[in-house]
């Protein structure tokens, strides 16, 4: 203060030296109010400014922790935004879309000797082409569950929801359950988001046995073990939603899975996981349309139960475990169902039938399919993949047939023809930031037998919104 | 007898006293966590410091451990949100959720720097919070030991002498050493600096140096041809006095800009493991001023 006021009386002095000699009374009068008027501006002034400081010494010494240098651009610690909004769940938003061509008509795919899946598994339409747009909203729900919807907005203006569950935080022990509809953990893929995957469509095996993926309506429990090495196992109970188990009006589950995945760690630079699964699932008259030997549409269903394995790898490198410049996937699953129960075979709802009548006897199949894919990424930003589908007819014993009293067996020309159908892709893709991939596909695809299908692609995966988190 | 053999079959680390079991994400807190517990504590670090902090996969591995974990201690502000959620929720361990106990973020016991006043995508992958990478400034060291040390206390209260012993004596340690570290670091006070991700600002911020640029064109984007003959031309008006990059930074834009600008191009181990002598948080410390002292001779 002393200080202070000493400065005013030196500039002051300063200021009335200047002065001539000879001035009047009347005139050093004003000029000593001027002075007085200066000093308190001054004064005010430098009151507001230690005020200000004060403030922000006091804020500092909240945050509980001394003196701290004060910056316009600190962030002071615990301080969180706040308002109405502040509990809003995550939300992030996926666009994507293609153009494509295809020497098929992707409309007419077929995976020829297996029975339809049920799934959306055609490959991409020709032309330009929107993409399912995802709406990702998740939040902890309280302390003991969090929440997660996926809803797609379909390119043909519908709104599906892909998932749409709740998952247990706090059960403790390594135990999660989560229920509602959720993508199964079976296999390696299945649990992957669509807009992550390192192809723009699901692996052949996915295609014929799984209908792309799976996402029944249920619940899972999983547990974790408390190991060193990653033990996961989990079950998973479930209404047999779509296609592969037909969902019925019945107080019980339709499907059931199981699950078991290992993984680790070989040194810095190497991680993988492994891991089989079993699901079962018992459908009653899965139906589906062929064409007989005429050419004639006929209708078949089956009822039975539908088991299937699956064995699972993947492993991921890059040097030193840093991911950034250049990495490597490689990722393999082996599929194995075995069908029993009863076919159905009726073309009595045609003008002109060939038989004219319905026919059920005994069905049994035992067919398996694989894939292997690896992608590379060379440079930052460009990743390059390839990928190898096969699918094996294996063993199809159909009574109806071997009878010899209806149907031969030009008259199941999707069940009955023996095709190993098989896939080449190739990929080439590059991603400006993780919000963002540009993707150039080229696959000869041979699902359809006698044919083979070339399509090349373009594709566009933009994401929009919270940083989601991605799985390995 | 069956009971014994299970757990060692499958490799579990028996609880032979009731040592805290600390998952750290980064090799900064593991040796914060190691400094602070000593054998009281068994520190598992998720990532190496030849790792991109920005960059880490939700890992088998790292569900495995964060299932055993009594305390995961990270960065916070973002830095793990690419990664860190699903390993906690997978883990199916509920003490080391958002929000218990057992979750300690160490950027929320430090002011945060460039906290970015508009949030936008096109900005780069900028961090709502502020900057994450608080450790290169000693006195946020401090901080973050002091309420890392009480976290531990509170966790295993049996153990709270020993924690708060060696909390203080590290401390003492620490007190001292950053006064030794400001005396030798005066030569650096204002040295002009290119840095490669914006990863050592409190760095920058805790000794005086100044920011000129960065290689990244925006936080997170790899550094193209075109910035970097951008920050050529700047650098001649502008000059810098090294072009200074992390362990895990690709080295081959540094060095390309460094010989061009002929200025030296500075590895600093920015976390503990980075280079040989960085082995402790001390050791992190004496080998990026000894590194930057170096460049400025």
């Amino acid at each position: 203060m002393s200080a202070r006021t000493l400065c005013v009386v030196a500039l002051a002095l300063a200021w009335s030296a200047s002065l001539p000699a000879r001035a009047q009374d009347a005139e050093l009068s004003r000029i000593r109010e001027e002075i007085r008027q200066l000093k308190e501006a001054y004064e005010r002034r430098i009151q507001g400014l230690e005020n200000r400081l004060a403030e922000a010494e006091v804020r500092v010494a909240k945050a509980g922790q001394g003196a701290v240098r004060t910056d316009p651009a600190v962030a002071q610690p615990g301080t969180r935004a706040g308002g109405e909004n502040a509990f809003n769940p995550a939300i992030s938003l996926i666009l994507q879309g293609t153009a494509a061509r295809s020497s098929q008509d992707p409309a007419a795919y077929q995976i020829t000797g297996f029975a339809p899946s049920g799934g959306e598994v055609a490959p991409a339409g020709r032309s330009f082409s929107l993409g399912e747009s995802e709406l990702v909203l998740t939040a902890n729900i309280d302390p003991y569950f969090r929440g997660l919807l996926i809803a797609a907005l379909t390119p043909e203006n519908e709104v599906e929801v892909e998932e749409a569950s709740f998952q247990t935080l706090a059960l403790g022990h390594g135990l999660t359950l989560k229920g509602g509809r959720f993508l199964s953990g079976v296999g390696y893929q299945n649990e992957v988001h669509q807009h992550f995957w390192d192809f723009y469509d699901a692996p052949l095996a996915y295609k014929a046995f799984l209908g792309g993926r799976l996402n029944d309506d249920g619940v899972q429990l999983k547990w974790v073990a408390p190991t060193e090495l990653f033990v996961e196992l989990g079950a998973e109970l479930g209404r047999g939603r779509g296609f592969r188990s037909t969902e019925q009006s019945r107080n019980r589950a339709g499907a059931w899975s199981l699950f078991a995945h290992v993984g680790g760690d070989i040194g810095a630079s190497t991680a993988w996981r492994a891991g089989l699964s079993h699901l079962r699932v018992s459908p009653r008259e899965r139906a589906f349309e062929d064409a007989d030997s005429l050419g004639n549409p006929v209708s078949q269903s089956f009822s039975g139960t539908s088991k299937l394995w699956i064995a699972d790898f993947v492993l991921k490198w890059a040097p030193g475990g840093n991911a950034t410049a250049t990495n490597f996937k490689l990722q393999g699953e082996y599929f194995r169902r075995t069908e029993s129960g009863s076919l159905m075979y009726d073309d009595s709802a045609q003008a002109v039938p060939q038989f004219g009548a319905s026919f059920t006897d005994d069905y049994r199949s035992r067919q398996s399919g694989w894939y292997l894919q690896g992608v590379y990424q060379f440079m930052p930003r460009w990743r390059f993949g390839y990928r190898h589908d096969r699918l094996d007819f294996g063993s199809v014993n159909n009574r109806i047939v071997a009878s010899g009293l209806g149907p031969a067996a030009a008259d199941f020309p999707l069940l009955m023809s023996a095709h190993n159908p098989t896939r080449n892709t190739l990929m080439l893709d590059w991603s400006p930031t993780e919000f963002s991939r540009l993707r150039l596909q080229l696959a000869s695809d041979r699902s359809r037998l006698g044919v083979t299908d070339n399509q090349a692609l373009i594709q566009y995966i933009f994401s929009l919104g919270a940083h989601g988190a991605h799985r390995f | 007898m069956r009971i014994f053999l299970l757990p060692m079959l499958l490799g579990i680390a028996l609880p032979v006293s009731a040592a805290l079991n600390i998952f750290a994400c980064t090799p900064e807190w593991g040796a914060l966590a190691t400094e602070l517990g000593g054998d009281k504590v068994n520190v598992y670090t998720a990532t190496t410091a030849l790792q991109d902090p920005h960059r880490i996969e939700a890992r088998p591995s790292l569900i495995a451990r964060a299932r055993s974990a009594d305390l995961i201690v990270c960065t916070g502000a973002e830095l793990e949100i690419g990664w860190l959620p699903l390993v906690q929720t997978q883990s199916g361990n509920p003490r080391v959720q958002v929000g218990q106990t057992g979750y300690f973020e160490a950027a929320n016991q430090v002011p945060l720097l460039e906290k970015p006043a508009r949030l936008d995508r096109s900005m780069g992958d900028v961090h709502p919070t502020g900057n994450p990478h608080v450790h290169l400034d000693p006195r946020n060291i401090a901080r973050i030991a002091a309420a890392l040390g009480e976290r531990m206390a509170k966790l295993n209260p049996g153990e709270a002498t020993h924690f708060g012993a060696r909390t203080k004596s590290f401390l003492e340690r620490w007190r001292a050493a950053s006064a030794r570290w400001e005396k030798e670091a005066a030569p650096l006070k204002g040295m002009p600096l290119v840095v490669y991700h914006r990863n050592l600002t409190y760095l920058i911020h805790w000794l005086g140096m100044r920011e000129v640029a960065a290689l990244e064109p925006k936080p997170g984007l790899p550094p193209t041809t075109a910035h970097l003959s951008e920050l050529l031309a700047g650098l001649r008006q502008n000059p810098a006095k090294a072009v200074v990059r992390a362990a895990y930074n690709d080295p081959r834009a540094a060095e390309w800009l460094a010989e061009r600008a002929g200025i030296p191009s500075v590895l600093v181990p920015f976390t503990v493991g980075g280079t040989e002598t960085a082995r402790d948080l001390f050791g992190l410390y004496d080998d990026t001023l000894a590194r930057l002292l170096a460049a400025v001779k």
